[in-house]
């Protein structure tokens, strides 16, 4: 057995919300409260509750959430005794007061958000989180669509202002596991030795729990996951199935692995109406490079006008689409059907 | 008789106004003052035949004393000052930054209402885009929830809008209900780095309940086709879509390119706001 102690890698569960994209929001605060002490008591590192697009983004573009952050933040706060408890921020969409809220409300930890190539737009927002006693993170989304170095640089953007990790999050499953080796290592170089580098995997191209594993072979210290795989699109990283594969690879997790089966079994199946997977809507998704988030918003568009969703999000990936354009789904299924109508006159 | 005019700013946008300003018969430019003495707008200025000053406001306002209105194309905090020396010689601002210290004015909407204050302002570009729709539609019945998304090119997000991106979202949101009639609403921004540039795109979802359709989608052409007249490059991407007690639409700003590229549409709704609404002060003083 080596002696060398390799830096102990923290799982940051996204069940409670990432996985609330996958059911539409539709997490109800009991719901909220017995997953989170379940994953209190395995041992997580953070468990992230909320809308799926973070503070503020009930909305018409991002689908209304059946209760308010307030209600599942306040569940969630009185049922975790030891983990942290992790709201997701998107300058844009959420302002200043929904930070100051998540602080009073308790949250311990933000998530801060921006397209990957947009980190400056986060900066004011991130040094607020810090005045108000809450550790950040900085996420930088849909990595596929820049280079590693930018993606280094903008994590650095992130770090001076006060992130103590950056994830690059794979919004769109859309990563192969070279994607995530030269991202994890150029992140690293650049601000390596003033914060941590975190993965963020989705399932899309049936590759998340792979991708997380490279990530933390480049020298990745915190990875986000899912109970039973929930989550955008194809959903994330499988929790569980991260948790064996890392204790196969003689990596500690301080996790029990047998509470993660039982609640995600017991607890979050029954509960995921649609089970995620990977199929002709969500592989479409990851091959074409288009947000998971996008996922029932194309279903939705494409019923409404009678298109086929594939076409509808291989238009969208064209277009170059980043994170939050949901509006730009039912533009483009709009069009495809008046195109289709005029061809057929 | 033209009304003398000044351009306060000589960065992208005084010198995209500049151009729309030489353009407009109600308005005579007098100059503009610019900080930078090498800015390629006060040089583009002198090439013009306008005098380009570098010295500050007061100097240039000393050096113009038949100036009756000024645009504002500085930044929030320059603006404080720039008012109580325009203010001082009743001179009448049109404000461009988001300093918000006048009311708010969006031609479509609330042209003739502040024909007497000392300044007004624009507002945010997503504001000039949206607001017209939603006025329409509260003209036709209550407008529940108004929430729009503004999609602009990364390339057109300077420094500025970048570290205001909340006072963007806020005072837009509020603009819905206060010069919408909307009785709640929101606003989103986002920005898209795409090459070629993407234009300036804004969704807008109303819900207008039992508002019958066919009046509601009317309204919004009659809007977007008044709007169109004093910004060329506004349109409908697609026709309104009515579903459900919601209404949903949206519309792209494709700038003029008189000095901001065309991608830049959300600038350029500013500056063509702007000189609108110079426009009809000027009308004003001739009545």
């Amino acid at each position: 057995m080596s002696d060398v102690i390799a830096p102990r890698i923290r799982l940051l569960d996204s069940t409670l919300r990432d996985g609330s994209h996958g059911i539409k929001h539709r997490y109800t605060p009991e719901q909220v409260a017995l997953i989170a002490g379940k994953l209190d008591e395995a041992g997580v590192h953070s468990i992230g509750v909320g809308h799926g697009d973070g503070l503020g983004a009930s909305s018409i573009q991002f689908m209304r959430s059946l209760h308010t952050d307030d209600q599942l933040l306040t569940a969630a706060r009185r049922a975790i005794k030891r983990a942290r408890l992790a709201v997701t921020f998107q300058p844009g969409i959420g302002t200043k007061r929904h930070l100051e809220r998540a602080a009073d409300l308790g949250a311990d930890l933000v998530r801060i958000a921006t397209h990957c190539t947009e980190a400056d737009i986060a900066v004011q927002h991130i040094r607020l989180a810090r005045q108000l006693g809450m550790d950040v993170h900085g996420d930088l989304m849909m990595p596929h669509m820049t280079t590693p170095e930018m993606i280094a640089r903008q994590g650095r953007i992130m770090v001076d202002a006060g992130a103590t990790g950056v994830h690059i999050m794979d919004s769109a499953g859309a990563l192969t596991m070279s994607d995530v080796r030269a991202r994890i290592a150029a992140m690293l170089a650049e601000f390596g030795g003033d914060a941590e580098a975190g993965i963020h995997a989705h399932q899309n191209l049936s590759l998340a729990v792979a991708n997380t594993i490279v990530a933390f072979e480049e020298g990745a210290t915190l990875a986000d996951a899912c109970l039973a795989g929930a989550g955008a699109g194809a959903g994330n990283c499988q929790m569980e199935a991260l948790v064996a594969v890392m204790e196969k690879t003689g990596r500690s997790t301080g996790i029990d692995l047998w509470t993660l089966e039982d609640v995600a079994d017991q607890i979050v199946r029954p509960i995921l109406t649609t089970p995620p997977s990977v199929d002709r809507t969500t592989l479409t998704q990851g091959f074409a490079g288009v947000p998971g988030s996008f996922l029932h918003h194309a279903f939705r568009a494409a019923e409404r006008f009678g298109v086929d969703a594939r076409d509808v999000l291989v238009e969208v990936g064209r277009r170059k689409s980043v994170g939050g354009q949901e509006d730009l789904v039912i533009e483009v299924a709009a069009q495809l059907a008046a195109a289709r109508q005029s061809a057929a006159s | 008789m033209a009304v003398a005019v000044a351009i306060l700013g000589s960065g992208n946008i005084g010198t995209d106004l500049m151009y729309k300003v030489l353009r407009n018969l109600a308005l005579e430019l007098v100059g503009v003052a610019g900080i930078d003495p090498s800015s390629e707008g006060l040089a583009r200025a002198r090439s013009l035949g306008v005098d380009a000053s570098d010295r500050g406001v007061a100097a240039f306002l000393d050096d113009h004393p038949d100036v009756m209105m000024a645009f504002d194309a500085t930044s929030a905090s320059a603006h404080v000052e720039h008012a109580a020396l325009l203010a001082a010689r009743g001179i009448r601002c049109v404000d461009l930054t988001p300093a918000a210290l006048g009311p708010a004015v969006v031609p479509d909407v609330n042209l003739d209402e502040h024909l007497d204050a000392p300044e007004v302002n624009l507002v945010t570009c997503g504001a000039q885009a949206t607001v017209p729709i939603v006025a329409a539609l509260s003209g036709v019945g209550p407008v529940r929830y108004a929430e729009i998304v503004s999609t602009v090119a990364s390339r057109s997000a300077g420094p500025g809008t970048r570290s205001n991106i909340d006072e963007f979202t806020t005072s837009t949101a509020q603009s819905l209900e206060t010069l919408g009639g909307a009785a709640e609403g929101k606003a989103i921004m986002i920005l898209n780095p795409a090459e070629p540039p993407i234009m300036m795109r804004n969704a807008v979802y109303a819900e207008i309940d039992a508002m019958p359709a066919g009046q509601a989608v009317g309204a919004v052409y009659a809007a977007v086709g008044r709007v169109a007249a004093y910004i060329p490059g506004y349109h409908l991407a697609t026709e309104p879509l009515v579903a459900d007690g919601v209404l949903t639409t949206f519309v792209e700003v494709e700038g003029a390119g008189d000095y901001l590229p065309r991608f830049a549409g959300n600038l350029d709704i500013m500056t063509s706001a702007a000189v609108r609404v110079a426009e009809r002060f000027a009308e004003g003083r001739a009545l």
